[in-house]
């Protein structure tokens, strides 16, 4: 691990103020913001971040779970995964939150990882992480081995020539599926960001993985007011059946109404560049009835213009799978 | 669970010949910049305590270890973990991978289990840290380590201290009566040698005594 500075900033605005200093918020950032470590350090430890500043951001004012005032929940960038997951309001308002929190990492894991850390959590791609190997993400034109190299788990939707990583976090597929919004405090003052916009596609650029620009912090989540009877299903599928990263997840939030779907949201962990939102499987899903045959039609939607790999094939059946009975799951719910 | 290492006729225990054997060898290959000192023991503090010899960019902390303050010096990339082990001298809490995926190194930091090998001890300053040799001692065993000695939860014993720190913080966490709910709170401590049924019985036997 390369050397930093430690440091405790005093307020939001001097953590903010130091970290503008960095070139960038990306991979590489000069200064880091620190809270639970979990991505961090162990990132740090293989020498894939390399900051020479670290901002410890756990004294600052930001680890509250409260009531919006829209009717929605405001959650702090630092409360605790577990804080989160086993809040009762989160519970029984945004179960599919719970759900997927839950699914994630350890318990152990889950007592130290945080909301905003949880939002810039980096891919599992081994050849990412292994700084002997080139990595488009980690080192901008070195090449992507991953293409046509060990990519039984990495991404079919949203993927480039550059790069095919997964994004790994399950707390943002259902924060994609809530269409939650990030709010930051940045050098220029604070703003809010809907959760679609915050995560990049890899495209050219897979070293830019988020919006955030130097001296940006987030500050908070906010959740939209809880959808009136919305039956919430996080199904996720992996190789054991705990304690591992999803080969493919489905977060579900429906709503029936008179026999019908009158709403539906759906997003996938496991096999997007980032959070994936489906927005053609829900457009598919209004109207219908709730049945096996249309929640076939509604994966089908989901996963049109995925792009397998040499060994990730399987996923496209798998993630079509997935979605469909967690759809079927919800509307038993 | 065996008592603490027996002394041998000599006086030195298999871990105080290690550690003495290992910096002899150190002072030997780096003479002049050795920072572990040879007659260091469980609990006391060594060379990378307030006396020893500087370390370059190192900054003093207090951390408060099993009810007890602690002023030590550390560089800031020392991990909790590595702190415990390396600069407190409690070895009870083992390194496995380093990288937050075993559960070797799990301990409690204000009450709630966190893998000490993902947090900088600069980060703890302040916090209430329980390792394995503050829930229990060989004379007055915590009843989950009672259990984890009846139930046979461990063969080589490595991810033992880790098992049951984080068995004792899920006796305070929402977990559901059965044995699945305990596997998935338990599923982020390896045990290499299998021992998971008799862990699992063990932590039963104290959450439903009788």
């Amino acid at each position: 691990m390369k050397t930093f500075e430690y440091i405790r900033p005093a307020n939001i605005g001097a953590a903010s103020a130091t970290a503008a200093q960095s070139k960038t918020a990306q991979q590489g950032a000069d200064v880091r913001f620190v809270a639970g470590g979990t991505t961090l350090l162990d990132l740090m430890k293989l020498n894939v971040e390399t900051p020479s500043r670290m901002l410890d951001i756990n004294g600052l004012p930001l680890d509250k779970i409260e009531a919006a005032q829209d009717g929605g929940l405001k959650i702090g960038a630092t409360v605790r995964n577990s804080d989160l997951a086993n809040h009762p309001t989160v519970k029984r308002d945004y179960a599919v939150l719970s759900q997927a929190m839950l699914a994630g990492a350890s318990a152990q894991l889950r007592n130290m990882a945080t909301t905003a850390g949880n939002l810039l959590q980096r891919t599992r791609c081994m050849y990412f992480r292994d700084t002997a190997m080139p990595c488009n993400k980690r080192e901008p034109g070195s090449g992507c081995p991953a293409i046509n190299g060990a990519n039984r788990s990495l991404a079919i939707l949203g993927t480039s020539e550059s790069c095919i990583a997964t994004n790994p976090s399950d707390m943002c597929v259902a924060m994609a599926a809530l269409e939650a919004t990030i709010h930051v405090q940045g050098a220029k003052g604070v703003r809010a960001i809907a959760f679609g916009d915050f995560h990049l596609l890899p495209g050219s650029t897979p070293e830019r993985e988020t919006v955030l620009e130097p001296g940006d912090l987030i500050t908070h989540v906010t959740l939209p007011p809880p959808i009136a009877g919305s039956k919430q299903v996080y199904l996720k599928l992996r190789d054991r059946a705990s304690y591992e990263f999803a080969l493919a997840s489905a977060a579900i939030v429906l709503t029936i109404t008179d026999g019908n779907i009158s709403r539906a949201r759906i997003a996938m962990g496991g096999v997007g560049t980032k959070p994936w939102r489906a927005p053609e499987a829900e457009a598919a899903l209004v109207g219908q009835a709730p049945n096996q045959a249309n929640f076939a039609k509604a994966a089908e939607a989901a996963l049109r213009g995925a792009k397998p790999r040499s060994e990730n094939a399987f996923k496209i059946e798998l993630a079509r799978r997935c979605v469909a009975h967690a759809l079927s799951m919800a509307a038993k719910a | 669970m065996p008592k603490h290492s027996q002394p041998s006729p000599t006086g030195t225990t298999r871990r105080t010949f290690l550690m003495t054997a290992g910096s002899t060898a150190a002072a030997a290959a780096f003479a002049g910049h050795t920072a572990t000192g040879a007659t260091a023991s469980e609990g006391q503090g060594s060379a990378a305590g307030p006396d020893g010899p500087m370390i370059e960019g190192a900054v003093a902390i207090t951390l408060r270890i099993n009810g007890k303050d602690r002023q030590l010096r550390v560089d800031p990339r020392t991990t909790l973990l590595d702190c415990i082990r390396e600069t407190v001298v409690l070895t009870g809490t083992k390194k496995g991978c380093d990288h937050g995926q075993c559960g070797a190194c799990t301990v409690h930091v204000n009450g709630r289990r966190v893998n000490s090998c993902l947090t900088l001890a600069v980060m703890n300053e302040g916090n209430e840290i329980t390792t394995i040799e503050g829930v229990g001692t060989p004379d007055a065993l915590h009843p989950m380590q009672a259990a984890f000695v009846a139930c046979d939860g461990y063969q080589c014993g490595y991810c033992t201290s880790g098992q049951i720190m984080s068995a004792v913080a899920l006796l305070k966490e929402p977990c559901g009566a059965d044995d699945a709910s305990v596997k998935e709170l338990m599923s982020g401590n390896i045990c290499r040698c299998g021992a998971y049924p008799n862990i699992v019985a063990a932590i039963q036997q104290v959450r439903k005594p009788g």
